[in-house]
C-alpha cells in the first residue's frame, strides 16, 4: 500500500495547522501525524479574560489535515487537572479509537497522561474533533479536513474551513447546575404581561387568553428555542468584531467547509448576495443543490461552493435560531474589508404543533398516550422504501397528525414561500410562529429532502427491522432522555453485524435535537430513493419524526446521542452496540480489528473505503 | 436504579446481563454531574409590632429522581423569635411534575413540637407551584397546609408572584388557640426584580386572616383576626 507521509517539525506543523483556516492548502503538505495538548489557557470572550480548556492553547484547536488512504497517528496529551478525551466526529474507525469514555474499553485520558490514536483513513470530507468528557466540548474542539484519494468531483480554487462555535465566559459545568436549578434560567425571552396585552390588542382578549391557557395547561413555554444564552458566537474562534476574513478573487470558486461546532446553538447560515451550492453533507458528496440559507444543527457539516461574480465583500452570516446573536465572517478581495451586516430577524415563537400536539395536549409528557399514537403511525410505514415525500416538507408525513394547523405545519426546513408569518418586513416584523419559520419569503432554504447522495450507497436492501427511538424529556427538571430513560438506565440497543436496521427518531419534545451516531453513517430516509444521503447527525425538529437506515458494518459499542451538550450531559444518550460476527469469523472484524475490541486495537490492515463510502 | 447509577459513577458498572468485559460493554462515565441543588431563601422586614422580621427557606439537594428537601420559616418580632420551624424531607419523583415527600418537622417556637410530615410538591397545570403537606404531631394532632404560587413576568426581570397559603386542622388544639376546620388563610402579591436569577429584592403585600373556630378563639382573646402587612426583603437562590 502506498503511503505518503511528510514529517514536518512540530512548530511548522502547528503554524500550518493554525493557518489552515485562513489559507487554501488544496494539495499542500499532508501529515497524518499530529500532537494535540489539552490544557487550560486564557481566552478572551466579550472582553472578559477567562480560563478555558483548550487544544494547543486556542479555541478552536488546529485544523487536522489528513488524506484518504493514509494512517492517522494523533497523540493527545492531557495537561489539564481533570480527565479528558478526544472524539473524531464522523470518522470510521475501530471502537477503541473513537474516544468516547466508557465505550469499547476507552476510559478517557487521565491528567498528566497521553493517548495515541491510530486509525486508517477510509473516507474523505469535512469532519471535526471534540472532547467527549463532561461539558468540555464547548472549548475543546477543532476541524478535520480529509482530502480524497481521487480528485474531488467539485473542484474549487480556494478551500476554507468555517468552524462555527459558541462560547460562554461562564464555567460550562455551572451552566448545567443553573439549568437544573431553574430550566428557564437563561430564558430572557419569556412571554410577559406586556406581551399579553400586545397580543390581546392584536388578536382579541379571548384569543390571547386562550393561547396562554393552552400553553399553561401543558406547563410549557413557547419561547423555549434555546436553553442557554450568554454565548459569544464564533467563526474559527473569532467573534463578529474580529471579522474572520476569507480572501477570494472574482470568478473563483471557493469551497467553504461549514461546520457547526457549537455546544448548544443551531445556526441559520446565509451569505446575502450569493447562492451557496451545497456539494457535501456531513463529509459525504451530494448532488449539488443551490440554496440561499442552511439551518445547521450542532455537529452538522455542509460543504458549499460559492462563485462570486462581483468583488464583494460578502458577509457570511450565521444567526443563532433563538436570535440571541450571530457569528459572521467576510469573503473579500483583501483583508480589512467588511460586508454589510444584515438586519436582525425577530425570534420565532413555537407553535402548538411543534410540540407533538398529536399527543393529546400532553406534549410528550403523557407517555402512554404518546405510545398509542405512534404505534399506529409506525405501522403505516412498515415496508416503505424512501416513502416518496419529494413534494412536501416533512420527512414523516404520517406523524403529523394534526391537520388543523396548515398555516405553519409540516415545513421542516423547506422552502418558505407560503408562510405569511415568516416574512421579513422592516416596518412591522411579524413574529414568526413555528420552529421552522422565520426565513425570508421566497428564499430557498436547504431541506433534507434536497439532499441526494452523489453515489448511491451500495446496500439498498429494505431494513430487517425498525427501532423506535423516542426523544423525550422533562423540561421542568431539565432531564433529557431517550425512550424516557437517561443514559445508564436503559440497556444498549444491540444489533447483529451486517444487520440492516431502521431507526425512527420520534421527537416528543418541544426542542430540536441533532441526533448523532458514532462510528457509522446512517442513510437519511428523505425520499431520495437509492440515493439516500449519508449523514452522521440529523436534526429531529420539535414534534416531528425522522428515520434513518444503516447497515451495521462497524463492530463495537457506539454512542448514540443528542449533540446539544447539556442534553447529552443530562442523559440524552444511549449505546448502539454492533455485535461481532458469529464464531466462524470471530476474531477479525471488517476493520481488521481483532476482538475483543475492549482490549486490543492493533492489527488492522489498510482496508480503505468499504462501508457505504 | 439509583444505586446502579451511583456505581456507574464510580466507574465500576457494566450494563446488566454481562458478567464480564465484552465488546458491547459500556461504562457510564464522564457525562456530567449528578448532584444539583436549588435552595431559595427569602428574608424580609415589616415595620409593625416593633419591627417584624420573617424568613422563608425552601429547596432541595439531589438528583433528577430523588432529592432531600429542606424548608424553614419563622418570624422575629421586637427582637424575639415568635415562630420558628424546620422541615427535613426526602422526596421521590413520581410524575414529570410531581414529587412525593416524607420527613419530619420540628417547631422551636412558639413551643417545641415534633411532627411527621408527608406531602406532595410540584407544578400544577397553568404553572401553579403547589405544595400540600400533612403534619401529624407527637400529640396526635393532624393538620394540613396548602400553598400555591404563580410567577407572572411583567417584564423579563420584574416578576409578579401572587401566592396563597391555607391551613386546616382535624381537631382542636387548645394550647395553640386553634379550632378544628380551616384555621387561617394568607394571600399576597410579591413583586420582585430579578437583578440576576439568583438575587432579587422584593416587596410583598400580604393579607392574613384567621378562619372559623380559630378566629372565634382569637376574638375571645381580644386579638386581631385580620392583618395586612407590607414587607420588603430579598430573595436569593443558592
Ligand atoms: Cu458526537
Amino acid at each position: 500500500m502506498m503511503k505518503t507521509r511528510i514529517r514536518i517539525p512540530l512548530p511548522t506543523l502547528a503554524s500550518l495547522a493554525l493557518a489552515g483556516g485562513l489559507v487554501a492548502v488544496p494539495y499542500a503538505a499532508f501529515a497524518g501525524n499530529y500532537d494535540l495538548t489539552v490544557a487550560k489557557a486564557k481566552v478572551e470572550i466579550d472582553g472578559r479574560t477567562v480560563e478555558k480548556l483548550t487544544v494547543n492553547g486556542s479555541v478552536p484547536g488546529p485544523t487536522l489535515r489528513l488524506r484518504e488512504g493514509e494512517k492517522a497517528t494523533i497523540t493527545v496529551a492531557n495537561e489539564a487537572d481533570e480527565p479528558t478525551s478526544m472524539h473524531w466526529h464522523g470518522i470510521l474507525l475501530p471502537g477503541i479509537m473513537d474516544g468516547a469514555p466508557g465505550f469499547n474499553g476507552f476510559m478517557g485520558i487521565a491528567p498528566g497522561a497521553s493517548y495515541t490514536y491510530t486509525f486508517d483513513i477510509r473516507q474523505s470530507g469535512t469532519y471535526w474533533y471534540h472532547s467527549h468528557t463532561g461539558t468540555q466540548d464547548q472549548s475543546v474542539l477543532g476541524a478535520i479536513v480529509i482530502e480524497p484519494a481521487a480528485p474531488p468531483p467539485f473542484p474549487a480554487e480556494r478551500d476554507y474551513v468555517v468552524l462555527l462555535g459558541d462560547i460562554t465566559p461562564e464555567n460550562s459545568d455551572h451552566v448545567l447546575r443553573n439549568l437544573k436549578a431553574d430550566p428557564g434560567y437563561y430564558n430572557y425571552n419569556k412571554r410577559t404581561l406586556r406581551d399579553f396585552f400586545g397580543d390581546a390588542r392584536e388578536q382579541g382578549f379571548g384569543a390571547a387568553l386562550r393561547d396562554r391557557l393552552d400553553w399553561g395547561e401543558m406547563r410549557m413555554d413557547p419561547t423555549d428555542l434555546a436553553d442557554v444564552t450568554g454565548y459569544a458566537f464564533l467563526v474559527n474562534g473569532k467573534q463578529p468584531a474580529e471579522n474572520e476574513t476569507f480572501i477570494f478573487r472574482k470568478g473563483e470558486r471557493t469551497r467553504l467547509r461549514l461546520i457547526n461546532g457549537s455546544a448548544m446553538t443551531l445556526f441559520d447560515v446565509r451569505i446575502p448576495g450569493l447562492k451557496m451550492k451545497v456539494v457535501a453533507a456531513d463529509g459525504n458528496d451530494v448532488e449539488p443543490v443551490s440554496v440561499d440559507e442552511i439551518r445547521m444543527g450542532v455537529a452538522e457539516r455542509y460543504d458549499v461552493i460559492v462563485e462570486p461574480d462581483g468583488e464583494g465583500p460578502y458577509t457570511i452570516f450565521a444567526e443563532s435560531i433563538d436570535r440571541a446573536g450571530y457569528a459572521r465572517a467576510t469573503l473579500a478581495a483583501n483583508e480589512g474589508a467588511e460586508g454589510p451586516i444584515p438586519e436582525r430577524r425577530p425570534r420565532a415563537l413555537l407553535a402548538m404543533d411543534d410540540m407533538g400536539a398529536a399527543h393529546g395536549g400532553h406534549a410528550g409528557y403523557d407517555m402512554d398516550g404518546a405510545k398509542d399514537e405512534h404505534g399506529g403511525a409506525r405501522d403505516d410505514h412498515g415496508g416503505h422504501e424512501g416513502h416518496g415525500h419529494e413534494g412536501h416538507g416533512d420527512v414523516h408525513q404520517m406523524d403529523d397528525r394534526h391537520d388543523g394547523h396548515d398555516g405553519h405545519d409540516g415545513h421542516h426546513m423547506h422552502e418558505m414561500q407560503h408562510d405569511g408569518a415568516a416574512h421579513e418586513s422592516p416596518s412591522a416584523p411579524a413574529r414568526a410562529v413555528g420552529w421552522a419559520s422565520g426565513f425570508p419569503e421566497g428564499s430557498k432554504v436547504l431541506a433534507y429532502e434536497d439532499l441526494r447522495a452523489r453515489a448511491a450507497p451500495g446496500d439498498n436492501r429494505p431494513p430487517d427491522r425498525s427501532i423506535e427511538m423516542r426523544l423525550t424529556g422533562n423540561m421542568e427538571r431539565y432531564v433529557w432522555t431517550l425512550n424516557d430513560k437517561r443514559f445508564g438506565e436503559a440497556a444498549p440497543i444491540r444489533v447483529r453485524y451486517g444487520e440492516r436496521v431502521r431507526i425512527d427518531f420520534v421527537n416528543e419534545t418541544m426542542m430540536a435535537h441533532p441526533m448523532h451516531l458514532h462510528g457509522m453513517f446512517f442513510e437519511l430516509e428523505n425520499g431520495a430513493g437509492a440515493h439516500r444521503p449519508l449523514k452522521d447527525t440529523v436534526i429531529v425538529p420539535p414534534g416531528k419524526s425522522v428515520s434513518v437506515i444503516l447497515t451495521a458494518r462497524e463492530v463495537g459499542a457506539w454512542p448514540l446521542h443528542c449533540h446539544l451538550l447539556y442534553h447529552m450531559a443530562s442523559g440524552m444518550m444511549t449505546a448502539f452496540v454492533v455485535e461481532p460476527p458469529d464464531a466462524a469469523e470471530a476474531g477479525i472484524t471488517p476493520d481488521g480489528a481483532s476482538l475483543p475490541l475492549a482490549i486490543s486495537h492493533d492489527g488492522h490492515g489498510g482496508h480503505a473505503g468499504h462501508g457505504g463510502m | 436504579m439509583r444505586k446502579m447509577l451511583l456505581a456507574a459513577l464510580l466507574g465500576s458498572f457494566a450494563f446488566p446481563g454481562t458478567g464480564r468485559a465484552e465488546p458491547g460493554d459500556v461504562v457510564a462515565m464522564d457525562h456530567g454531574a449528578e448532584i444539583f441543588r436549588r435552595i431559595v431563601v427569602e428574608a424580609d422586614y415589616a415595620a409593625r409590632d416593633g419591627g417584624q422580621w420573617r424568613w422563608h427557606v425552601d429547596g432541595w439537594i439531589g438528583g433528577d429522581s430523588e432529592r432531600v428537601w429542606i424548608r424553614s420559616e419563622g418570624k422575629i418580632e421586637d427582637g424575639r423569635a415568635e415562630e420558628a420551624e424546620l422541615q427535613l424531607l426526602y422526596g421521590w419523583n413520581v410524575h414529570p411534575f410531581w414529587d412525593v415527600l416524607l420527613g419530619v418537622r420540628q417547631d422551636f417556637e412558639p413551643r417545641g413540637e415534633t411532627y411527621l410530615a408527608a406531602g406532595v410538591t410540584g407544578l400544577a397545570p397553568y404553572f401553579f407551584e403547589t405544595d400540600a403537606t400533612a403534619f401529624l404531631s407527637t400529640e396526635g394532632d393532624l393538620s394540613l397546609r396548602l400553598e400555591q404560587s404563580l410567577d407572572i413576568p411583567v417584564t423579563q426581570k420584574l416578576i409578579a408572584e401572587p401566592h396563597v397559603e391555607l391551613n386546616a386542622f382535624a381537631q382542636d388544639v387548645p394550647e395553640r388557640g386553634i379550632g378544628a376546620g380551616f384555621s387561617g388563610v394568607a394571600a399576597g402579591l410579591q413583586l420582585r426584580y430579578e437583578i440576576t436569577r439568583r438575587f432579587a429584592p422584593y416587596a410583598d403585600l400580604v393579607w392574613e386572616r384567621a378562619l372559623g373556630e380559630t378566629a372565634s378563639i382569637a376574638r375571645g382573646r381580644g386579638e386581631d383576626v385580620e392583618v395586612t402587612t407590607l414587607r420588603f426583603g430579598v430573595r436569593a437562590m443558592f
